[in-house]
């Protein structure tokens, strides 16, 4: 089982990959809106790549109003 | 469809809807793959009128205001419902909204209730904002786990009176809704829609785009979004037709959903509009030659068939495999939120699908023309809808004036905001701050905006006064955000963007270091709501008495620069 401080390094990692990011670039405390300049669209096909990686199903409405990768690791573990 | 003419309120007129079609399917809501639930009128109302008892039972009455903040799904149709019924004026908010700014309309409106989603009353519950809405009493909240600790809230599920609710009946200049048009960072905008504006506005529905009992209307758009709430609550519900509620919004998920469900009508906003036909671009350029050149060969013969108006039968057979991955009974996408670009609506035609094109705001409660596709016209927002009087103020020689409306739909004004509602409501007609003109057909066509505002793609609005907050205190004399198009006029409605206007202190230089806070600070925003570029103006700004700045006066003073040279890079 996955520590938090695990799934949110994973998080971080997966979300730089997708966007093409220097590994590293992102903090857990990041609002993913801003500091990506991404809109919801594009922040649907990230959940899916994250869902595929854990292997979870994350609903749209369970992250709504979710903007940080903390959180967003938070919501994912309840789920592992 | 109910002769709606006979109704005084909406709430009225859903109650006998779900007598009237009892037996018929109302509602269906899918969590993917999943088909979760399939109700029907009669078990709506079984689900709905506990709730309206306990909402009598805690003191709800006639004019009483209840928020629902929630993604498009059953409970947000049935919370509204017991909000009518119990003589209620419903404030639906956005969710994508920051739970600041939620709680700020909270706040505005008034309600005394809060209906929400769990994932939604994590966010809400644990923001600083929840201090000041002191006018909440009640807090309920649906899909809680059973462990949760819903911080002073209640589960919507066990939410339920004993015994029959009363039917609080309303008068047709009775608000029904207070619609938020804007409003988050600076002056809220509650539109007061009234009974009547709803009643009037979905009449004349049927002779354009009939909807019966079996009929599914799929609802994308937020339920909070005016043209959601007519068009995947109201309308469908008072002519007994299905709405499908999908709880994903991803693509893979609402492509299958066309199919599945059989969908008749949908609506998008443009920037989804224009994806879709991204897609299928790619696959008709994905087709080996010869069956590209019988493709396009048959795309032609459609064109030809369907100029004078739509064959939608004629189509089907024709271009039968892009029709089916359709579901085989779309009768029209609805688009609407923002302008569309002709090439888009062009090429949906084009294949035989029907994109109805309208232009409407919040304020006059959904649409004010459409267009009728006799012909089909792709450079037009269409006619306007029966009971509208339409007129162009002040126009130039071209034509072009201000968009104006005078209807029955129009709003009852802004809450708590007389100032504002006698500015945008002239002797009973309602500026829209769009400019247009009409055609020699009696076609609208939409030019630019008279508005210092600006409308992105996906149908989102955005105020200059909204954006001004996260540039406060920045290192200069002074500063205000344009809408450049209102500015320097452009006979556009495409590609709108917003400016930075800044005046230098004495001695001070644009210079990197400024250059980047602005840029830091330009990134706190949301990806569409940041300035493209910097304007310099060394003057001062011209204020009021009270030291407001007067951006029609300033906006005078920068159209006399040079558009070209004076708008500088990020």
């Amino acid at each position: 089982m996955r520590t938090l401080e695990q799934t949110t390094q994973e998080v971080l990692d997966l979300a730089a990959k997708h966007f093409q990011l220097p590994a590293g670039s992102l903090e857990p405390a990041d609002d993913f809106f801003k500091k990506l300049g991404i809109d919801s669209l594009q922040t649907l096909e990230m959940l899916s790549r994250i869902e595929n990686h854990f292997g979870i199903e994350l609903p749209d409405y369970e992250v709504q109003g979710v903007s940080d990768f903390k959180t967003l690791a938070e919501r994912i573990q309840s789920r592992l | 469809m109910l002769d709606l003419s006979k109704y005084q309120s909406i709430g009225q007129a859903l109650k006998d809807a779900l007598d009237q079609y009892a037996d018929e399917v109302c509602l269906i809501e899918a969590d993917r793959e999943r088909e979760k639930e399939r109700l029907t009128y009669r078990d709506f109302k079984a689900r709905a009128h506990p709730f309206v008892t306990a909402l009598q039972e805690g003191g709800f009455a006639a004019g009483g205001r209840a928020s629902i903040i929630m993604t498009n799904q059953s409970k947000w149709l049935i919370s509204a419902y017991a909000i009518f019924f119990a003589g209620g004026t419903l404030v639906p908010l956005d969710y994508k909204l920051t739970a600041d700014e939620q709680w700020q309309l909270v706040k505005h409106s008034g309600a005394s209730v809060l209906i929400t989603e769990y994932p939604i009353w994590r966010q809400l519950g644990a923001s600083a904002g929840r201090a000041a809405a002191t006018n909440v009493q009640a807090i309920l909240v649906t899909e809680a786990p059973a462990n949760a600790d819903l911080a002073g809230a209640q589960r919507w599920e066990e939410f339920r009176g004993a015994g029959e609710p009363i039917f609080v009946p309303r008068g047709r200049k009775d608000t029904a809704c207070v619609v938020y048009s804007s409003g988050t960072g600076g002056r809220p905008k509650g539109c007061m829609m009234t009974h009547e504006n709803y009643l009037e506005q979905c009449a004349p529905f049927p002779a354009l785009y009939p909807l019966w009992p079996g009929a599914t209307y799929l609802s994308i758009l937020p339920t909070n979004h005016a043209i959601d709430f007519m068009l995947g609550f109201f309308y469908p519900f008072v002519s007994g037709a299905i709405v499908v509620h999908l709880r994903t919004l991803r693509p893979e998920y609402v492509r299958a959903a066309f199919p599945k469900y059989k969908i008749t009508y949908v609506t998008l906003v443009p920037v989804v509009l224009k994806n879709l036909q991204k897609g299928l671009q790619a696959r008709f350029e994905a087709l080996s030659p010869w069956k590209r050149k019988l493709f396009n060969g048959l795309v032609a013969v459609n064109k030809a068939l369907t100029r004078s108006r739509p064959r939608v039968g004629l189509s089907r057979l024709l271009l039968k495999q892009v029709h089916e991955a359709f579901g085989g009974q779309l009768r029209a996408i609805i688009v609407g939120g923002a302008f569309t670009e002709p090439q888009v609506l062009r090429f949906f035609y084009d294949l035989g699908i029907s994109v109805a094109n309208a232009y409407g705001l919040t304020e006059a409660c959904t649409g004010i023309t459409v267009n009728d596709l006799k012909p089909f016209r792709a450079d037009t927002v269409g006619k306007p809808l029966p009971g509208m009087e339409v007129r162009i103020m002040n126009p130039a020689a071209d034509g072009v004036g201000e968009v104006s409306v005078r209807s029955k739909t129009v709003m009852a004004g802004y809450l708590n905001d007389p100032e504002l509602t006698a500015e945008t409501i002239v002797d009973g007609w309602l500026l829209t701050g769009d400019l247009g003109r009409f055609d020699e057909t009696g076609h609208l066509q939409l030019s630019g905006r008279k508005k210092n505002m600006i409308v992105t793609e996906e149908g989102k609005n955005i105020y200059p006064e909204d954006v001004e907050t996260v540039f406060e205190s920045l290192a200069v004399k002074e500063f205000c955000v344009f809408a450049a198009n209102y500015i320097w006029p452009k006979r556009s409605m495409v590609g709108e963007k917003l400016v930075l206007v800044v005046h230098l202190e004495p001695g001070q230089q644009y210079g990197e270091v400024l250059r980047r806070d602005i840029n830091a600070r330009n990134k706190r925003l949301l990806n569409y709501k940041r300035v493209h570029g910097v304007v310099i103006l060394d003057e001062d700004f011209p204020r009021t008495a009270s030291l407001k700045i007067k951006r029609n006066v300033l906006a005078e003073r920068l159209a006399k620069l040079d558009n070209a040279t004076a708008i500088l890079s990020l």
